[in-house]
């Protein structure tokens, strides 16, 4: 098999905590991830921006296991994510080996996915008490702890269906990290929202980025959130990063042709 | 001639014991239909070919004959086969395999139409494919198919009716065995007609609306 030049484990002083080697995906001819290669840092956190169609949020459902790989192979915190070793060998990862990773990574949605069956409290218990097994009670004072500390400590009880978009999504990040993940993956996160429900969804991440050691991983339309909150910026360009770098150059001095156009584009519309 | 009083009264224990034997017939071919409806239902969407193909073979054998057909083989032919079983229980037994695949299309199409973010926020959060079915998706697909279940389980009731055929004493039995000893056959039928029709409408539709809005006040969802 193709993957066996790929290292069993990443070993070394700067592990990154995110490792892309040559990914590449396809959906039938379309090829949305071209051999793809991307390092992210234990604590770092990056945006990607581009136009739609460029790959963008296939980065993070392949992160997620939500999609197949089709070529190379994806390293989280040394560890390979979509594949497993077998007799000193690299083979495609068991569904419980995948699990077991995905553990690490959390996720938030465009759409926020809020199980309408539950309250924000139970949002925020169910996974901890089904899949790590927590006790209730120890799960009741985690989820209380997250949902205060994104701003709803009043809306605990609530049904999803009773809270607004912006409500929804601070919900949904607080279900996220009550698993206690090292990546946190954001999906367009505000694109659903109302513009005037949009800061409050940023705060509450900006809030993570101070205060909390995570590795985030952002896709996302904002450029001036982006540009504010990230270490680097990633623009992808047809299932490959066109450029990247810290966020005042990319912005202010962008060396590719493409990036230009684009950040001209989008300051246009803006 | 009796007059219509009189032959309700004469006759009323006879049809009250064939009622409650297809109140019987129709509780147990309930469950049976139930069973096979979530069972084939999760046969047809398994990951394995040969699970799947089994689902799928079974929805059509059974949708695809006639419900008296399959009742005569249960009855008539499964003993052939050394498979002996009483008429009460061939009877209910038919009616909840023939149904139940009607079920099991709705059980899919419940599953189905659980918004598919609903499974991708479940996987993110690492639920196992059994956990994530039992608190995730299948209160919200039980929600989805409660309507269409009401109308399948009032066809449930009707369909009893055939089980007279393999001499199962339920209404339509005592029913055909007044009009032989009468011949008072629109006072016979007509009173079998208006006693289904009861259980349908007052018994089967009430009893899932209840279910439904119960559920949906637990579940929230609205």
């Amino acid at each position: 098999m193709e993957e066996q030049h790929f290292p069993l484990s990443l070993e070394g002083d700067d592990v990154p905590m995110v490792r892309f080697m040559g990914v590449t995906k396809r959906y039938g001819d379309l090829t949305v991830l071209d051999a793809l290669d991307l390092d992210v840092a234990d604590n770092e956190t990056i945006a990607i921006i581009g136009p739609s169609g460029s790959g963008k949020t296939t980065v993070l459902r392949m992160l997620m296991v939500l999609e197949t790989i089709d070529e190379g192979i994806i390293y989280v915190d040394g560890k390979p994510l979509t594949h497993m070793e077998k007799n000193g060998r690299l083979v495609r990862a068991s569904s419980s080996y995948i699990r077991r990773m995905r553990s690490n990574i959390g996720m938030v949605f465009q759409q926020f996915n809020l199980f309408p069956h539950m309250t924000a409290l139970e949002n925020c218990m169910e996974a901890p008490v089904q899949v790590l097994g927590m006790s209730r009670d120890e799960a009741r004072q985690r989820a209380g702890d997250l949902l205060e500390m994104v701003g709803l400590e009043d809306k605990m009880d609530q049904y999803p269906a009773r809270l607004s978009g912006g409500q929804q999504q601070r919900v949904a990040i607080a279900r996220a990290l009550a698993m206690r993940p090292k990546i946190m993956l954001f999906d367009e996160v505000t694109s659903a929202l109302d513009p005037e429900l949009v800061g409050e969804v940023t705060n509450v991440i900006r809030k993570l980025t101070d205060e909390h050691s995570l590795t985030m991983i952002m896709v996302t339309h904002q450029m001036g959130f982006a540009r504010e909150i990230s270490d680097r910026i990633c623009f992808f360009y047809e299932g490959k990063i066109a450029e990247q770098g810290p966020p005042d150059q990319l912005f202010d001095n962008p060396h590719n042709e493409r990036t230009a156009a684009f950040l001209s584009a989008v300051n246009e519309a803006d | 001639m009796l007059t219509y009083f009189e032959f309700i009264q004469e006759y009323f224990p006879a049809l009250l014991k064939g009622t409650v034997v297809t109140l019987e017939q129709t509780a147990l071919g309930i469950l049976v239909a139930v069973l096979v409806a979530v069972t084939m239902a999760s046969m047809k969407m398994a990951p394995f070919f040969a699970i799947r193909w089994f689902g799928i073979a079974y929805i059509e054998v059974f949708r695809g004959t006639s419900l008296l057909v399959q009742m005569y083989w249960i009855f008539f032919v499964l003993p052939l086969f050394g498979i002996t079983l009483e008429k009460f229980t061939a009877g209910f037994l038919a009616v909840g395999l023939n149904l139940g695949a009607y079920g099991a299309e709705l059980v899919r199409g419940g599953i189905q139409a659980v918004p598919r973010g609903q499974y991708e926020a479940a996987v993110a959060l690492g639920f196992s494919p059994f956990t994530r079915m039992r608190r995730i998706i299948f209160p919200q697909a039980l929600l989805k198919m409660l309507p269409p279940w009401g109308n399948l389980l009032i066809e449930l009731l009707k369909a009893t009716a055939l089980v007279a055929l393999i001499s199962v004493t339920d209404l339509m039995f005592m029913s055909k065995q007044i009009n032989s000893t009468t011949f008072m056959s629109a006072q016979a039928f007509g009173t079998a007609l208006i006693i289904y029709y009861i259980i349908a409408r007052l018994i089967v539709t009430p009893g899932m609306r209840g279910l439904e809005n119960r559920l949906a006040r637990k579940l929230s969802i609205g």
